[in-house]
């Protein structure tokens, strides 16, 4: 048993409830070694699990009872170095469960269906580039809508804005799928201004698109892809000074808006010539039905004929994907699928990390610099 | 500005902020005097709108030194690599022989930092109409110049600062003056262009030479903002950086760095480190 436990559970046989409130006080839970995590749980109950959201462990593990009050609860997860996963509690008491996020540990990861609690495996550590630097400038970012007769409504985008703006420069244009789920959980705009103050990315300018009805919009629909072809671009292109060719458009997204990321580029091909493409939903069916649900019906009749022609959806890809996803299978089987026909450059990095937005915000500056690099050899200032 | 005894009128070269040359608002809130922007960049602009045959000639150069730059950067990366490799070897036994390797290995990567030199110097030698001597733009810059005290030469993209006072041809000119220069400013007084950054979002990391400099500073390639963009307390890159650029002395430039010169003398230096080739950093002093 690892150390602290023994000397927890000391601490709760011997000393009392003020001794163990000053225990929990002064340690960090989850407890991180080497060769894995473990998890602590303080608080009467019948059962308690860990629910987690790595592909390959049973997504519901069982906690043990350190006492036999079963009020101290333990469990250990070998988690492999550099490891960062998701979680919440499943405690059990009278027969009902209730899902929290785990009391004791203050890192939390948001997404737009709440929260989870962080735990950061032995070597983790959140890149500074995704942390703010006062020293560097900070973009703007404006509202705009734009008419679409594709979908016969008003479309609402955000537009991010480098700092230090010039209306006499070009500029590359990169599109964000989901974008404003990329500002609140990604860290976006932190991201892109620390990355251009490096002169690690040239200053850009970043379309945050956001779809009203994303599962339908992002499963390869071509309404979508037009859109952002069709309108989008050559709305974006006459009112703002763009360099307007492919190798300085990119298109980006993550799980479906990865899908609708490709799908556009190769729907409309030799338009954009930069793709990041992370934790794509690419679920395909060489044989068989999809098992995934109705949802993913037009994602896998695409990604069947894109498999079957590839065609050149863009110069360069850069594919991100988590180890611990159900999606990593897919992402792995379509980097030489991209690569066979030698018309593209194609990266493709993987993480120990789940299918999450902290994941998607790690990967930045690997796709960003290489997608779209920077200054940094030429400008000294 | 004090110690040099100058107090403005004062002359700027911006040109390596590109399009945001002549924004001076800030640098003439620092320095408390009117300053001049000589607006190379937005004067370059508008000869070559009025003169296709400029543009030609220019991006014809431009190519030339890109595809040069690449060819050696191929180069550069294996003469390195195998540096680094030798440095990997134990010594033992027989050090003598390993020490041996390891200088040759050193000369070669020198070798080819010279023959780059050489190179891009004659690619310029080869487009002398590129410099425009008798413009009368060129004449408007020297009334500049000659009305200013010193000359301020800021920092930016290297390359495009580097042409631009080529392509004006004011280095003559601005040595008649005290010049105060900073970041890419002063890489571009001094002899060779060091490019440099331990560790990019991408590559190895290798440091390159883009091309000569000016050359009115001697014996010293500046390396602004080493600190953020080199590993200082890596003593084997430090030691490897300072023996390769060597007789050259490497020399950090920070914030508050100074290191002041006439004619071919240091007279002061403060907050300025060089490189040693044995991997340390050590405070420059005048006697260097």
């Amino acid at each position: 048993m690892n150390p602290l436990l023994e000397q927890l559970k000391h601490i709760k046989e011997k000393d009392g409830e003020k001794a163990l409130d000053a225990f929990f006080e002064n340690h960090h839970f989850p407890i991180v070694e080497e060769d894995g995590v473990t998890f602590v749980y303080r608080g009467e109950a019948d059962e308690v699990h860990l629910q987690h959201w790595i592909y390959g462990l049973p997504s519901s593990q069982r906690f043990q009872a350190l006492d036999a009050d079963k009020d101290l609860w333990h469990l250990h997860l070998e988690l492999p170095k550099g490891s960062r996963i998701e979680y919440k509690f499943n405690v059990v008491k009278d027969g009902e469960g209730r899902w929290i996020e785990d009391p004791l540990n203050d890192l939390k990861a948001f997404d737009p269906f709440g929260a989870n609690s962080v735990c950061r495996a032995y070597g983790y550590t959140p890149p500074a580039w995704t942390q703010p630097d006062p020293d560097a400038r900070p973009g703007v970012i404006d509202d705009i809508s734009l008419p679409s007769k594709v979908f016969g409504a008003e479309r609402r985008f955000k537009l991010y804005l480098p700092a230090r703006y010039r209306k006499t420069r070009r500029y590359p244009l990169l599109i964000v799928h989901d974008g404003t789920d990329y500002l609140r959980y990604a860290s976006l705009k932190t991201v892109l201004d620390n990355l251009i103050h490096r002169l690690e990315i040239p200053a850009m300018v970043v379309a945050l698109t956001h779809s009203p009805d994303r599962l339908a919009e992002y499963a390869a629909d071509p309404r979508h892809a037009d859109h952002l072809a069709q309108e989008l671009v050559p709305y974006l292109e006459k009112r703002l000074p763009l360099i307007g060719r492919p190798e300085a458009r990119g298109l980006m997204g993550a799980s479906f808006g990865a899908v609708a990321s490709l799908h556009a580029a190769w729907a409309h091909q030799n338009t954009f010539g930069r793709l990041l493409l992370q934790s794509g939903s690419f679920a395909f069916s060489d044989i068989g039905q999809n098992w995934r649900g109705p949802v993913f019906d037009p994602v896998v009749q695409f990604m069947n004929r894109f498999r079957k022609d590839p065609g050149r959806p863009s110069r360069k890809i850069f594919i991100t994907c988590g180890i611990y996803e159900s999606l990593i299978y897919e992402n792995r089987s379509l980097v030489p699928l991209l690569q066979e026909s030698g018309l593209m450059q194609v990266r493709y990095r993987e993480a120990r990390d789940g299918h999450n937005w902290e994941n998607w915000r790690d990967r930045l500056r690997d796709a960003l610099s290489w997608l779209f690099p920077g200054p940094l050899w030429m400008i000294y200032e | 500005m004090n110690e040099l005894g100058v107090s403005g009128p004062l002359c700027a070269i911006t040109a390596g902020w590109q399009e945001r040359e002549g924004e001076l608002e800030e640098l003439c809130s620092h320095v408390g005097c009117e300053v001049i922007d000589l607006e190379l960049y937005q004067r370059a602009d508008g000869l070559f709108r009025a003169d296709q045959k400029l543009v030609e000639e220019h991006r014809s150069r431009q190519e030339k030194l890109i595809r040069l730059q690449r060819l050696y950067r191929i180069r550069l990366h294996y003469a390195l690599e195998a540096v680094r490799a030798l440095n990997r070897e134990e010594s033992a036994p027989q050090p003598s022989l390993l020490r041996s390797e390891r200088q040759a290995a050193l000369n070669a990567v020198r070798a080819l930092d010279r023959r780059h030199l050489r190179r891009v110097v004659k690619v310029h030698q080869q487009n002398p109409e590129l410099r425009l001597r008798n413009s009368h733009v060129r004449n408007e810059l020297e009334e500049i110049i000659t009305a200013s005290q010193a000359v301020l030469v800021a920092g930016g993209h290297i390359a495009t600062l580097l042409n631009r006072i080529r392509l004006f041809d004011l280095k003559d000119l601005i040595s008649q003056r005290p010049v105060i220069a900073w970041s890419a400013g002063a890489m571009a007084m001094s002899e060779h262009i060091l490019l440099f950054h331990d560790c990019p979002p991408q590559g190895a990391g290798d440091a390159e030479l883009l091309e000569t400099g000016l050359g009115l500073v001697e014996g010293v390639v500046p390396l602004p903002n080493a600190r953020s963009r080199l590993l200082l307390d890596d003593r084997e890159r430090v030691g490897r950086l300072a023996r390769r650029m060597k007789p050259m002395v490497c020399a950090t430039l920070e914030q508050g760095s100074l290191l002041h010169w006439r004619q071919s003398r240091l007279l002061a230096a403060r907050r300025s480190w060089r490189l040693t080739s044995d991997g340390k950093v050590r405070p420059i002093q005048p006697a260097d």
